[in-house]
Formats: C-alpha cells, sequence, structure tokens
C-alpha cells in the first residue's frame, strides 16, 4: 500500500513537468487555434537554455530559470510574427506540416550548438536531499516540483479568471470575431499568448534538467505525451489538461512499476477510449 | 477541411488534362526507370526504391489527405505492420511472394480494425486518434520483445526468391534484381490507384471531401467509403512497408514511429495534396535535397526543416502546382504561337 502511495508521489512529480507543457500547448490551441507539433521543442530548448545559463555559466538557478523563460519567449515571438501569423487561414494539414518544420530546425540547430550527446546537468545545492515519505526518501526537488506545479496553476486561473488581460483572453476564445470588433487588437494579442504558451513550456524544460537528461530529441518524445494529456482533458480545456496531466503522471508511475512492457501502450489506449467515447474529453463541453 | 487558398480542381494525373505533352513525358520515365540498373550504380538504384516505396506510401496517404479530406497521422503504424508482418513470414518461409502478401493483408487487416473506430471523427480528432493508434503499434513493436526483438528489431531477414512453384523462380539476391520486382510492383501499385481515383469510387471520396452532407443525402454511406478508403491507404502503407524487410534486411521499431508518419505528410504536401503525381514528386523531392544537402553537412534536418518552412509559407499548393499553372500552359502558348493559324 505504501509502496503504491508512494510511487503516486512519483507519478505526481512527472505529472508537472506534463502540465506546464500541455498548459502552453492548451492556451494556445484555445486561443489560436493552432495544435502546436513544436511546443515540445519549446520545452528542450528551454531545458538547453538552463543547461547553458546555470551548468555551464554558472549564473545563479532562478535568474537562469527566468532567463530562459524569456529567451524561449523569443523564440516563440519569431515564430508567431514571421511564421505562424501567415498560416492562421490554412489547413490543419499545414498547420502542423510547418510546426514540424519547427521540429526539424529546433532539433538540429540543437545538435549543431550543444552536440548529439546526453548531458546531465547540476542540481543546485539547497535542492539535493531527500525527506522521508512513507519511510522512504523522497527528493526535495520533487515536491519543488509538485509545488510549482500547483501554484503555476493556481496562478493561470487567477490570470485567467481575475484580470483584463485573462478575460482579452477568454473573450478571444470564445469568439475571435466579435473580440477583435470591439477593439480587442487580435494580433498583438495572438502575439502575446504564443510567447507566454512558449514560456510555459520553457518553464518545465528549464525545471526538468536537474533530474532529467538534456538531450535533442526530448521534445519530440514529450510532445506526444502533452497530446495525450490535452486530449484526455480537453483540447483548449485548462482544467482538463492539470486533470489530464495528473492522470498521465500517475498511470505512467505506476505503469512502470506494475507492467513495465504495456507502460507506453495503457496511456494510448486511455487516450484512444477518451477520443471514442468522450471526444470533448473528461471534462469538456 | 476548412478553409483553403487552394483552388480545388478535379483531379487527373497532371492536375488537368495537358494534351499530349505529360504522358510523352510520362512514358519517357517509366522507359528510363526500366533502363537505370544499366545506366548507374548500386547508391542511385538504391535510393529509387526508396522512393518508390516512399511515393507508394504517400499516395495511399493521399487517398485520405488528398481526396477523402482525413489526415492520418498513423500510418506509420501500418508500414511496421507490413514491414513487421513480412519479416515474420520471410524468417520462416524464404520465399517473397507469401512475405510481401502476407505483409500487405496484415495491415490491411489492422487498417479495416483501427479504421472502424477511427472515421467515426474527422478534422483534428481524426488525426490526433491516428496518432494514437500508431504510437499503439510503435509501442508494441518497441517493448513485446519476444514477437518483435523488442528496441534490436527483427534482424537477418533473407533477401528471398521471387518463386512461384513450377512456373518461376528468380534470384533476388543481387540488387538489380530485387530493383525490378520493386519497380514493376510499384508502378502496378500506382496504376490501380490511378484507376481507384477515378472511378465512381474515388469521385464520391472526392464528393465526401468536399460536402458531406450532400453526399450522405443521395444515400450514400459516409463512413462505409470512409472505412474502404483507409484500409485502402492501409494496404498501400503496409505494400510500402512490406518492400522494406528484403531490401534492409532488418525492421526496427521507428518505422512505426510518428515521426516516421510524418514522412508521407511531407511528400504529399510538398508535391500537392490535391493533384495525383504530388506526392511521388514530393517522394522525389524528399530523397534528393537530402542527398544533395548531407553532401554539405550531417545538419540536413535544419534546412529540411527551413524547406518545409519554405513551401508552406510560399507554396502551399505544392510543387506540381507550378508545373500546372505556369510550365505547362506557358509550353502551350509557345507551341499555339508557332502554329499557324
Amino acid at each position: 500500500m505504501e509502496t503504491l502511495a508512494f510511487q503516486g508521489l512519483i507519478g505526481l512529480s512527472l505529472a508537472m513537468y506534463l502540465w506546464l507543457i500541455a498548459a502552453g500547448l492548451t492556451i494556445v490551441f484555445g486561443v489560436l487555434g493552432i495544435l502546436n507539433f513544436a511546443h515540445g521543442s519549446l520545452f528542450m530548448l528551454g531545458a538547453y537554455f538552463a543547461f547553458t545559463f546555470y551548468g555551464l555559466l554558472g549564473i545563479n538557478f532562478w535568474l537562469s530559470m527566468l532567463l530562459s523563460l524569456l529567451g524561449v519567449a523569443l523564440v516563440g515571438l519569431i515564430m508567431e510574427r514571421f511564421f505562424l501569423r501567415y498560416i492562421y487561414h490554412l489547413d490543419v494539414a499545414y498547420q502542423l506540416l510547418l510546426t514540424f518544420g519547427f521540429i526539424l530546425i529546433f532539433d538540429d540547430a540543437v545538435k549543431m550548438i550543444w552536440g548529439g550527446v546526453f548531458m546531465i546537468p547540476p542540481m543546485p545545492d539547497f535542492f539535493t536531499g531527500a525527506i522521508l515519505i512513507f519511510g522512504r526518501p523522497f527528493p526535495i526537488y520533487n515536491l519543488f516540483i509538485i509545488s510549482t506545479g500547483i501554484g503555476v496553476a493556481i496562478g493561470l486561473w487567477l490570470i485567467l479568471e481575475r484580470t483584463w488581460w485573462g478575460r482579452i483572453i477568454r473573450a478571444s476564445a470564445s469568439d475571435r470575431e466579435m473580440a477583435s470588433a470591439i477593439g480587442v487588437n487580435i494580433p498583438i494579442l495572438f502575439t502575446t499568448v504564443f510567447m507566454f504558451g512558449a514560456a510555459l513550456a520553457a518553464l518545465g524544460g528549464a525545471l526538468s534538467t536537474p533530474v532529467r537528461v538534456v538531450a535533442p530529441g526530448i521534445g519530440g518524445a514529450i510532445i506526444i505525451q502533452a497530446f495525450v494529456v490535452t486530449v484526455i482533458g480537453g483540447l483548449g480545456n485548462l482544467k482538463g489538461a492539470f486533470v489530464g496531466a495528473v492522470i498521465v503522471g500517475v498511470l505512467t508511475a505506476y505503469g512502470i512499476l506494475l507492467f513495465p512492457i504495456f507502460e507506453l501502450f495503457i496511456i494510448f489506449v486511455v487516450m484512444a477510449a477518451v477520443l471514442l467515447l468522450k471526444p470533448e474529453g473528461l471534462f469538456g463541453g | 477541411m476548412g478553409k483553403s487558398m487552394i483552388e480545388r480542381k478535379g483531379i487527373s494525373l497532371f492536375g488537368r488534362a495537358y494534351g499530349k505533352i505529360p504522358t510523352v513525358l510520362l512514358l519517357a520515365l517509366i522507359v528510363f526507370l526500366f533502363l537505370l540498373p544499366h545506366l548507374v550504380g548500386k547508391y542511385v538504384m538504391y535510393m529509387t526504391m526508396h522512393i518508390l516505396i516512399l511515393s507508394v506510401f504517400s499516395l495511399g496517404f493521399n487517398l485520405l489527405l488528398g481526396y477523402t479530406g482525413l489526415l492520418s497521422f498513423g500510418q506509420a503504424g501500418f508500414y511496421a505492420c507490413g514491414a513487421y508482418g513480412c519479416a515474420k513470414i520471410l524468417l520462416v518461409i524464404p520465399s517473397l511472394l507469401p512475405g510481401i502478401i502476407c505483409g500487405i493483408l496484415f495491415a490491411g487487416v489492422f487498417a479495416l480494425i483501427l479504421g472502424f473506430l477511427c472515421i467515426r471523427h474527422t478534422r483534428i480528432y481524426f488525426a490526433m486518434l491516428t496518432l494514437c493508434f500508431g504510437m499503439m503499434i510503435y509501442s508494441l513493436a518497441w517493448k513485446w520483445r519476444t514477437m518483435t526483438g523488442g528496441d534490436d528489431g527483427l534482424i537477418g531477414i533473407p533477401r528471398a526468391p521471387l518463386e512461384i512453384p513450377g512456373i518461376l523462380s528468380i534470384d533476388m539476391s543481387g540488387m538489380g534484381n530485387y530493383y525490378y520486382f520493386v519497380l514493376i510492383v510499384c508502378l502496378l501499385a500506382i496504376m490501380l490507384l490511378y484507376r481507384i481515383v477515378n472511378s465512381p469510387f474515388g469521385l464520391t471520396l472526392q464528393g465526401i471531401r468536399d460536402s458531406e452532407s450532400r453526399i450522405a443525402f443521395t444515400g450514400i454511406s459516409v463512413k462505409n467509403y470512409r472505412l474502404i478508403a483507409f484500409t485502402i491507404a492501409g494496404l498501400y502503407a503496409g505494400l510500402a512497408g512490406a518492400l522494406i524487410p528484403p531490401l534492409e534486411n532488418t525492421v526496427t521499431p521507428p518505422l512505426a514511429h510518428w515521426t516516421h508518419s510524418a514522412e508521407p505528410v511531407m511528400a504529399t504536401l510538398l508535391g500537392g495534396i490535391y493533384t495525383f503525381s504530388g506526392p511521388i514528386a514530393g517522394a522525389f523531392l524528399f530523397y534528393v535535397i537530402k542527398d544533395i544537402i548531407v553532401r554539405f553537412t550531417e545538419y540536413w534536418l535544419i534546412w529540411l526543416g527551413a524547406i518545409v518552412l519554405a513551401l508552406v509559407m510560399g507554396l502551399p499548393g505544392g510543387v506540381v502546382s507550378i508545373f500546372q499553372r505556369r510550365l505547362i500552359p506557358w509550353i502551350r502558348l509557345q507551341f499555339a504561337k508557332g502554329s499557324p493559324r
């Protein structure tokens, strides 16, 4: 029993990376209507930036987190302003292909700049160590991740429900034309929302550096998990994305423990079941 | 498929019938492909086989995207079914035809079953569902070690001879003979698909793409037509996959990965989705671009990515559309000027 509870906690910390990346994916899909295949690559870029600032240059941990967020937001600005902006009217196939093109570019650019090898960045001193939960050592860093994920969830809720910007976002998500008619500057809104989503992905990537490997291709691996999460929660549904992330994270953790062979398979079975039985997601419509 | 800038025209081999010029070019191309082993070395032959295989793969995919209006992101799953099915048979019975046929049928059965589930949705949900099933197949290929060899894949698959008992037996161990086998099978498959898309069935698919409800009002079962299209696409992916193990002597899980599903998407969109020959042109471009860039830098994907961006931004109709709209009308104009009134 204690093993299961402990494994659930491990799954919860896994879920928080998924939540951070799925949150950006969901907001961008909800407002811009684009399913960004390259969102996982933004996660990867966040990880590489954080690794460079903290691991290589030795900048303060918090400052390097902030710098990598800003750096990836800038990449997002370029992506939206010079590319995505011109393809909103095109078919969904072209949107997927364009963002897929970005995956290819980012993956190889990362290989060119940082080399193709796996890297394991250092952990800041104040996060090393573990506390005893259920009689087992649980890394402090995982607790930090879980609280950050929950903090971001509350923060997002406050932004969307309580601020002027959040109201504009919700208005444009439900009716773009009407929002534009009452004076919302849609192009600027789209750019900022995309940058915001990119920064969320980067936050997930940057926070993952001390415990996961940094390597080219981690973006392509995590984007599929993020798709699973957003589909389970319902495309464009932020609350659903959070619950979806928890479901996938915990299922993965239990899957690794109980059925190591079919761990990945089970996740996709859940995704297919949701798509077939309740395509609007567990929390949709 | 939502709003689109691309004009929708009736689809024929080169978009529209432009007189006899394309037919002559096409025949010349086929003759050239048959003479190829006498003109070039093994490397170009090997490349050409891959171009042919990707063409068949993409053409099947485009029956769904261009003709039926469904974007599948899981075709690599059926490709892998074909490859693994063929490899399993060849390891037991070293004879080419049973291997290829079983691979195709295996993929077809999977496509029929999964298609039954997938066609309940369209648009982005269809894409997600196919992606999901493709990755399911990938996870089985990767983890089910006893059956699929896990991440090592299946190795030592023979390039078995083509034999029909009592009629013929052709040795395939050299690359030349296998090249002719791939060429003939692919050409037959392409011709068959050309017949299919120009049949009443193919026209009905295009009708479903353009207006689902109108077709439903004429009493046609939209779901059945979509299911048949999905199964044909799966069979073509299976054929493409089944041709791989005798060529490479090995099959590995990445064949089923979603990044491999992106290859026919890329080839088709590069070439153009509303033309029959688009996916073939795209497959050719895909390998030629790769071959040229790899000569200069190992980071060829960054350039492929840049080309994808440039094409989507600047030429969403695909490369074949240039020929249709600019080059062939221009040639015709030159001919018209030259001839007396």
